[in-house]
């Protein structure tokens, strides 16, 4: 909310330095957000009175006005507007003036004659016809304000002013107003508030409100409270000068005086008003009743709006004639021949405000302070200081007489006032005398028999710890110590999954990954850019009912492509060698609810390697978690993958994981280069598989004999089978067999692979000789020729 | 016999002494089979018994001064040559002949693993909870009232009438008051979703850092500690903590808590917008409709919870000033972490 310093002090006495006063509102719990100093625009420029006027001898449509600001030399100033004569009081640019926008003004000469200056018009100081009712849109604005030659131009027009913006929070609806905000402001600097307390002259002439109209309210649920008053002989005009300043400043468009009057209210007390041309009630009747199935109105900015049988309109005899809360209706609106008018001042049921406000799409400042949820207690002071207004401004007359419909609690509540408890709750000593004296700054009083009483307006009140927030607020958080709580405690810890999802990812960022973090909803389309099939169970996605857009729409079942989304961006600015790593979130449908399944996705551009460096990367992370025994089983079937060249990770025969190299067309997809290669790895099933404590094997004593052979087999036969064979074909003494070169192609038969194979013998209990190991080897080549018709390479 | 013998000390000593290579031919042209020395051993024969044992002895003799010398020679060689090659074996060490393959944790996770330590050191357990969440859990239970505009469909992501996206890492203190009995000394850090359009200061999803403290006798001085603690660890022991009240519908009283800029100590600079504070967390003493909705008596418990951004730490701490570089993934971004 953005409030006006200079109309502000008008209810309570503010320090001058706004910082101060800035920084000690923020700190007692109305927090600014920020201020404006209105009119620092505008510099050097004052009253002056055109004494003389004579025609530009060089120009057909220049005037040479000589001025008097009000000092002993006259000015002589050029200027090209026509609405200028001899005696007009006008605002004048001395040399160097400044003018909104950041316009300087010098002295000079315009087609050959000295020029000290310059006439403004309205728009040059950042005015409107709105401000100035009086004065022209093009040409020099001619003053009608009181006011002295020489004056400053911000104090004539009153533009002189702070604007401090206030973010309220959701609790304190009695801030949405002057009054409120000058509580506040009493509160926080021990001053005394000076309200207003209207007093309305009312004529009497015999007439009363309610021979005028007669109010039904027939939905006391949506409105609670009904606040009006007639006002006859209406002069509509323009409003004095102090009330479009103060409307101005609060960002709001001086129109006439009657609404202008509405508006002043509405920011005064926060009480939203409506002024309705009596003339046209039907049958001087006023019901505030929901809308009929298919009734529409149209609203004051003229959009016919259709209303459903939930809203609530303020109806007369026979049709709407305003949408409640949220707008007037055009069939009832103040014109400049309204000679009588109905104020309403009304509490309606914020929920149906909100509801309504969003159902047609149109939001007020109405609506809005009545979808916070507004006292009812304030009506009946708002719509007299209405009718007190329209005395000042001499502008009606009021009839007799207040139409007060009201259903709602605006009494004084009185609620459980424990001192001790309030100490226990902020860890503070202050005495019960201190304690309500705090509490008396905001109106909360002691009654003496443990109550404290609590104004109708502030209806957050309601348990000891609102009470001690109110304590806590004005003692000042800052004078509480700070201590440490003691009592039993256990060890702090991570849950041993959280930490082992640390563990990964330092492995990952060794292994030299870079953790990225992707957005957990993806489009549902991501599933076929990596070719899940369409009937792929995959595809019964979380969805959001309201997404940003079709592209963060469902929770992600696949962490591919989050993965290939985020090489793709940066293969297209020219990282081409990069090396990502996550551990994603995937969710899948569990009733209502989501299964969340955490799956470590790490991947590569092809630039940094192939199907083995990631293998290779693969198995130094387990490896380094103490995952013990690792197969990798050839997977053709998965489309995402090249169908030759990926494998399940299995650990003890349970599957934990997938690598592979992504699938051409899937790269085509993401406009990436052939053959990215990504790893998809379980954490919950990694983490099940882990080993901590680690065995130890004594370190051998003797030393081993190795034997290196080239084997010829068939060309799928896979390293792995081989290996298991021959150690399954070899004696104890065969302590280590692997794979060390793989070679098809010239002097290898087609169809044939010659593969490379290191046997490491060893004895736990004697040196191994040469024979021993020739006889080993004599044994594993008798039985694979025999078995599997491998042979050694000759 | 006698004179060769002395000969063939003098040339060979002086051949050993000038040799700059191999010694192997001097050893061979003197000590050989086919040798000088050799050569006069095998002529002792024409000797007389008498002379035979005094040239023998002088035979003996050369043979060691030889044997000496090559051997003396041959340690200054090859230190000699092994200078040599130490200097042609010179690398330039400034040039990057091999680039590094380090990786690099995001920024977040570094965040977040600092800060979930400090609170792990102060005697807190984590407490993780699921992201798809019931409206009651996220709001309701919370103390939401049922028109609090957190719930409409501009700010919350919904996936049914009940469920959503949790906006807030909140929800757990109801699960963990529901799961557990006081006292009660969590911290659960998660990802939470707003309805907001990405931006350098908004994203539609976010990591949250939420705690709380819940058993007899706890305090605001108590709450205050713990943050004043905290950010003295995480920002620095000069920090300083500014709490200013707020509201949040699940604590009272509530406070927004400030750090002091860590960058210009509070005098004001760029990164803390001048104000020389940096707003990073919301807290407050749990409401009583909360602790109730927990299954926890208010008149016998009270306590304390906070909630702040994590993403908020991780920018102020390395002065980033686009959230939007968080989630992009830049490698070039996620490499200066």
């Amino acid at each position: 909310m953005e409030v006006s310093l200079n109309w502000l002090k008008d209810y309570v006495n503010a320090p001058e330095d706004i910082k101060t006063f800035c920084d000690a509102m923020t700190m007692t719990g109305t927090k600014v957000e920020g201020y404006k100093v209105l009119g620092s625009d505008i510099e050097k420029v004052v009253v002056g009175k055109i004494m003389s006027t004579e025609p530009h001898p060089d120009s057909d449509h220049l005037i040479i006005c000589q001025i008097d600001v009000g000092k002993e030399e006259k000015l002589q100033i050029v200027t090209g507007a026509q609405n200028v004569k001899a005696g007009d009081i006008v605002p004048v640019c001395l040399d160097g003036a400044r003018l909104p926008g950041g316009k300087t003004i010098k002295n000079g000469k315009l087609r050959g004659v000295v020029s000290q200056g310059m006439l403004c018009s309205l728009g040059e100081l950042g005015l409107t016809v709105n401000d100035f009712p009086y004065a022209i849109e093009d040409g020099i604005f001619l003053l009608e304000e009181e006011c002295n030659l020489g004056d400053d131009i911000r104090d004539v027009c009153k533009i002189n002013d702070t604007i401090v913006e206030f973010e309220l929070t959701f609790n304190r609806p009695d801030c949405l107003s002057y009054i409120g905000i000058a509580r506040e402001v009493a509160a926080t600097f021990d001053e005394k508030t000076n309200l207003p307390e209207p007093k309305v002259t009312e004529v009497k002439d015999g007439e009363k409100a309610s021979d005028y109209i007669k109010v039904n309210v027939l939905n006391k649920e949506l409105c609670p409270r009904y606040t009006a008053r007639v006002v006859k002989n209406v002069k509509i005009g323009p409003s004095p000068l102090w009330l479009r300043a103060k409307l101005r400043a609060a960002g709001v468009r001086p129109i006439n005086n009657i609404v202008d009057i509405t508006n002043f209210v509405m920011l005064e007390y926060g009480q939203p008003m409506h002024a309705f041309d009596y003339e046209y009630i039907k049958s001087r009747e006023i019901n505030v009743r929901n809308a009929s199935e298919g009734e529409e109105i149209v609203t004051l900015d003229g959009v016919t709006r259709k209303l459903t049988p939930e809203m609530l309109v303020i109806a007369d005899g026979s049709r709407a004639v305003a949408l409640a809360g949220v707008m007037g209706g055009e069939n009832s609106e103040i014109t400049d021949n309204t000679t009588t008018v109905v104020f309403e001042s009304a509490n309606f049921a914020r929920e149906s405000i909100r509801k309504t406000s969003k159902a047609v799409g149109l939001r007020t400042d109405s609506s809005a302070k009545f979808e916070k949820g507004l006292p009812a207690c304030n009506t009946l002071p708002a719509v007299d200081h209405a009718a007190e207004l329209v005395n000042m401004l001499c502008c009606g007359d009021v009839v007799e007489g207040i139409i007060d419909i009201n259903n709602a609690d605006i009494n004084e509540r009185s609620v459980v006032y424990d001192r001790a408890k309030i100490n226990a709750l902020l860890g503070t000593n202050i005495s019960d005398e201190e304690m309500d004296n705090l509490l008396a700054k905001v109106e909360l009083v002691a009654d003496g028999k443990g109550g404290l009483i609590v104004p109708p307006y502030r209806s957050d009140i309601i348990n000891t710890a609102d009470i001690a927030e109110e304590v806590v607020r004005l003692y000042g958080f800052d004078k509480i110590e700070e201590t440490m709580f003691k009592g039993a405690a256990d060890l702090g810890g991570r849950l041993p999954l959280e930490a082992f999802r640390y563990q990964i990812n330092n492995a990952m960022a060794g292994l030299g990954y870079c953790e990225c973090c992707t957005y957990s909803f993806v489009s549902p389309s991501a599933l076929d850019k990596i070719n899940v099939p369409a009937d792929s169970e995959l595809r019964d996605f979380i969805r959001l009912i309201n997404p940003l857009g079709e592209d963060t729409s469902v929770m992600r079942t696949h962490a591919l492509p989050s993965m290939l989304e985020v090489l793709s961006r940066n293969v297209n600015r020219k990282v081409e060698k990069c090396r990502m790593s996550e551990i994603m979130t995937l969710y899948f449908r569990d009733g209502d609810l989501s299964n969340e399944k955490k799956m470590l996705c790490f991947a590569f551009t092809p630039d940094c390697g192939g199907f083995y460096n990631l293998k290779a990367d693969a198995e130094a992370l387990f490896i380094r978690l103490g995952i013990a025994k690792r197969d990798y089983v050839a997977v053709s079937e998965d489309p995402s993958f090249h169908p030759g060249r990926c494998a399940d990770i299995l650990v003890g025969g349970k599957k934990v994981g997938r690598i592979g190299e992504v699938h051409p067309l899937v790269c085509e997809n993401y406009d990436l280069p052939r053959g990215v290669c990504a790893a998809l790895i379980s954490v919950e099933e990694l983490f099940d598989s882990v080993k901590n404590e680690r065995g130890y094997i004594p370190l051998p004593v003797y030393p081993a004999m190795e034997r290196d052979l080239a084997l010829i087999c068939e060309k799928d036969y896979e390293a792995a089978k081989l290996l298991s064979d021959i150690r399954s074909y070899a004696g104890k003494s065969l302590e280590d067999a692997y794979v060390f070169d793989i070679y098809c192609g010239k002097g290898v038969e087609e169809g044939k692979k010659s593969v490379a194979v290191r046997l490491v013998f060893r004895l736990a209990d004697k040196t191994m000789t040469d024979e021993d190991a020739d006889a080993g080897v004599k044994k594993i080549l008798k039985k694979l020729e025999r078995e599997n018709g491998i042979v050694l390479r000759s | 016999m006698k004179q060769q013998l002395e000969q063939i000390r003098t040339t060979a000593i002086a051949e050993i002494a000038a040799a700059d290579t191999s010694l192997e031919e001097i050893r061979i042209k003197y000590l050989g089979k086919k040798g000088a020395l050799t050569a006069i051993l095998r002529g002792m024969g024409s000797l007389t018994p008498e002379e035979r044992p005094v040239i023998g002895a002088v035979a003996n003799e050369v043979r060691n001064d030889i044997e000496s010398a090559l051997e003396k020679r041959g340690a200054e060689l090859k230190k000699l040559s092994l200078a040599r090659s130490l200097v042609e074996e010179k690398l330039d060490v400034t040039y990057d002949a091999i680039a590094p393959n380090a990786g690099h944790i995001h920024p977040i996770t570094r965040a977040l693993e600092r800060m979930t330590e400090i609170f792990i050191d102060m005697g807190f357990s984590i407490v993780e909870g699921p992201e798809v969440e019931t409206v009651g859990n996220n709001f309701d239970a919370l103390n939401a009232p049922a028109d609090h505009p957190s719930r409409d469909f501009q700010d919350t992501f919904y996936i049914t009438e009940s469920t959503l996206l949790r906006t807030q890492t909140s929800p757990v203190q109801i699960r963990a008051m529901r799961g557990m009995t006081p006292p009660i000394r969590i911290i659960s850090p998660g990802r939470v979703y707003r309805s907001d359009v990405a931006d350098a200061s908004h994203s539609p999803m976010f990591h949250q850092l939420e705690g709380l403290v819940i058993d007899k006798g706890i305090t605001m001085g108590d709450l205050k500690g713990i943050l004043s603690k905290f950010a003295k660890t995480m920002f620095g022991p000069e920090t300083k903590t500014r709490f200013r009240p707020h509201n949040f519908p699940f604590t009272e009283p509530s406070a927004e808590v400030d750090v002091s800029c860590f960058v210009c100590g509070g005098k004001g600079c760029r990164l803390c917008k001048n104000e020389g504070w940096m707003e990073i967390l919301g807290a407050g003493m749990v409401h009583p409709e909360v602790l109730r909705a927990g299954g926890i008596d208010p008149d016998v418990y009270t306590g304390f919870a906070f909630g702040m951004g994590v993403e908020r730490v991780a920018m102020v701490m390395s002065g980033i000033d686009d959230l939007r570089l968080m989630f992009e993934n830049d490698a070039r971004f996620l490499k200066q972490f």
